[in-house]
């Protein structure tokens, strides 16, 4: 049988309940076309999830899942992937869960480098809450908790990713849908830690405190920032800080964590004890 | 291995117990007085084709045992009270989902960093209720080498059945006393293995119960049955549900699969004359303690031991009978924790008294000796 995207959506709870402009939905239908382009049955995907608005990503998946705690859906994606390597494993976060609160499992599992597909839905602030700041808000940018500008610096994520061992990094847009499906399939094809990386848009929490009030507001932004790694590479360092790269930004070839275990096992099965 | 007896530290027969059980895989965060169980299941368990995960923290150790279990290994963790606080968060969704595992819990003294090599018994009701949110507990305490392995190879076979965490309470002085037992290897141990629910996958509901009241086998993920943990209020199918009557529902069967079980999960001895003067009423290595006044009798009293190996649920009327009117004292490494639930069940005018200790120091029996004469006589 052929499967088809739909196969890997719980269409009967449409609609989505997240805000009219938000780009959810965009990422959860790319993710359903890569997994069903990929063929991996629903029963053999595990997504995991923690809390905020991303963290609802489960409810319209008809994969297996874990809806945990906020910012540890890496670690028990990690749990899940240790023990059947087999699986295909999600992740699905935003970025309070991921960089913000769940920074630590973040870093660790990149270094573990295991086969973990993240995907990050990065929306600049805490929309679930009220759309207070998070750890990859920009510096200066307004929230309901940094009204006179924010005082701390974000995170680049991909960049922590590579610097913290992620076998696959890769950025895109909610705009840029063409380029998020093909990291997608990347990713889904990386044996190790893949970071996929999605600028999204927060019209109602984020856009309305950043001049960027309505869901095409944030659409513009989003295709005016992002630009392919080559052509950033190309830019000044001016032009730099008016764009982002996207595509995929690192990719190794270091070995994961599921065929280092594997040696292990093997060791300690013909060790003496 | 092969049936033999052993001399072995009480931390490694936890990692004896966790293997006769089946368990394989270990994810954990070393800490003093725990570590041996951690350094033991990395060595034995990749042996066997398990896994053993060292992570960043007790959050994620909890949150790995939990990811693995439902990936269909029977896991466990082991820890110390500051690792124990933190893997409450993570211990509610276990219990909201219905995660088998088991969590060792090797005490310390306390309160925060503590004595952190000094050993104490004062997780007791952070063992209940430390975990937010209406719940119930299922909780095992050890207090000799036997028991660490007996009582972690039940935890198992109990998570299983009832589809829930089982925390194993032990502490300093028994995961480190060294005592020679017999061994029961893992192919002589019949654990409990996990069923398949026997439905059609596609009327597979995840928070249902089967025919013998037990809530329905687990399913691993990967098989044809979809499962969905969810540690938010949920349907029986692990779909969310804001639903006040679901709630009620979903809270009542977490609590009552348990509570109402409490006769099956009990685990206590008698040791002494029948017809005492005074019981000592006592877990864990503080039992150890007790049992030296039942053989010396100070003061010529008829002592008895009530030796506790399940905490959780309190098994309340079977302590209730066996003590009849018999004045009860309640030793304890901490500052009063237990006792509280044995005077709750034994009501305001029994004669009931505490003997407490908190400096991570054991109870020695001539001061409990002391008190127990000046007390009972």
């Amino acid at each position: 049988m052929t499967l088809g995207y739909r196969d890997y959506l719980l269409q009967d709870k449409f609609p989505l309940f997240w805000c009219p402009g938000c780009g959810n939905g965009i990422i959860i239908a790319s993710l359903a076309r890569a997994l069903a382009r990929r063929g991996t049955p629903p029963n053999r995907v595990v997504t995991t999830t923690g809390i905020g608005c991303f963290g609802k990503a489960d409810d319209y998946l008809a994969t297996n899942s874990i809806h945990g705690t906020h910012g540890r859906a890496l670690a028990f994606a990690s749990g899940v992937k240790a023990s059947n390597p087999e699986l295909t494993v999600l992740s699905l976060m935003g970025d309070g869960d991921c960089a913000t609160i769940g920074g630590n499992h973040f870093l660790h599992a990149a270094r573990r480098n295991i086969g973990v597909t993240a995907v990050v839905s990065n929306n600049l602030n805490y929309g679930m809450t009220g759309g207070q700041y998070s750890a990859t808000t920009p510096a200066g940018q307004f929230s309901s908790t940094s009204l006179y500008g924010n005082p701390e610096e974000g995170f680049d994520l991909c960049a922590v990713a590579e610097a913290a061992g992620a076998s696959l990094v890769a950025r895109s847009t909610v705009y840029h849908v063409g380029v998020l499906d093909r990291i997608l399939d990347r990713a889904l094809e990386n044996p190790g830690f893949s970071l996929v990386e999605v600028m999204s848009s927060c019209p109602v929490h984020y856009g309305r405190r950043n001049r960027l009030p309505t869901p095409v507001d944030m659409m513009k932004h989003w295709r005016d920032h992002g630009v392919p790694k080559s052509r950033y590479d190309a830019m000044t360092e001016e032009e730099r800080r008016e764009h982002l790269p996207i595509g995929v930004l690192h990719e190794t070839s270091r070995a994961d964590f599921h065929s280092r275990y594997a040696h292990v096992q093997r060791a300690a099965a013909g060790g003496v004890e | 291995m092969s049936d033999k007896r052993t001399f072995v530290q009480g931390n490694e027969a936890v990692v004896e117990g966790a293997l006769a059980a089946g368990a394989s895989f270990f994810a954990g965060y070393p800490i003093t007085p725990s570590s041996e169980i951690a350094e033991m299941a990395a060595r034995r368990l990749p042996a066997i084709g398990g896994v053993y995960m060292q992570m960043e923290d007790e959050l994620a150790s909890m949150a790995a045992i939990v990811g693995a279990s439902l990936a269909g290994a029977k896991s466990f963790t082991a820890t110390s009270g500051p690792g124990l606080s933190l893997m409450l968060e993570n211990l509610g969704v276990a219990i909201m989902a219905e995660v088998p595992c088991v969590i060792v819990d090797v005490q310390r003294s306390g309160p925060s960093t503590g004595l952190a090599t000094k050993p104490a018994q004062a997780d007791v009701m952070m063992a209940r209720w430390g975990s937010h949110g209406d719940h119930s507990a299922i909780v095992l305490a050890p207090s000799s080498v036997k028991e660490c392995f007996d009582l972690t190879r039940r935890a198992f076979d109990l998570a299983e059945e009832y589809r829930h965490p089982v925390l194993v309470l032990s502490d300093a002085i028994v995961g480190h006393m060294r005592e020679d037992i017999l061994l029961v290897p893992p192919e002589d141990s019949n654990p409990i293995t996990r069923r398949d629910p026997g439905v059609d996958p596609r009327d597979f509901r995840m928070h249902s119960d089967g025919d013998d009241g037990l809530p329905i086998p687990l399913p691993p993920f990967g098989s044809e049955y979809l499962v969905r943990a969810n540690s938010s209020a949920h349907d029986d199918t692990g779909y969310p549900s804001a639903d006040p009557g679901q709630a009620r529902k979903t809270i009542r069967r977490l609590h009552d699969k348990v509570e109402n079980a409490v006769h099956r999960i009990a685990d206590y001895e008698v040791i002494g004359p029948e017809d005492p003067d005074v019981i000592l009423v006592a877990y864990g290595a503080t039992a150890r303690t007790a049992e030296q006044l039942v053989i010396d009798s100070p003061g010529g009293l008829r002592v008895a031991l009530l030796k506790l190996r399940s905490l959780w649920p309190f098994p309340a009327d079977a302590v209730r009978e066996l003590v009849g009117e018999t004045p009860v004292i309640v030793p304890e490494m901490n500052l009063g924790q237990m006792v509280r639930e044995v005077e709750r069940i034994l009501g305001p005018h029994y004669p009931c008294y505490a003997y407490n200790r908190s400096d991570g120091q054991a109870i020695h029996p001539d001061e409990l000796a002391e008190f127990m004469v000046e007390v009972i006589s």
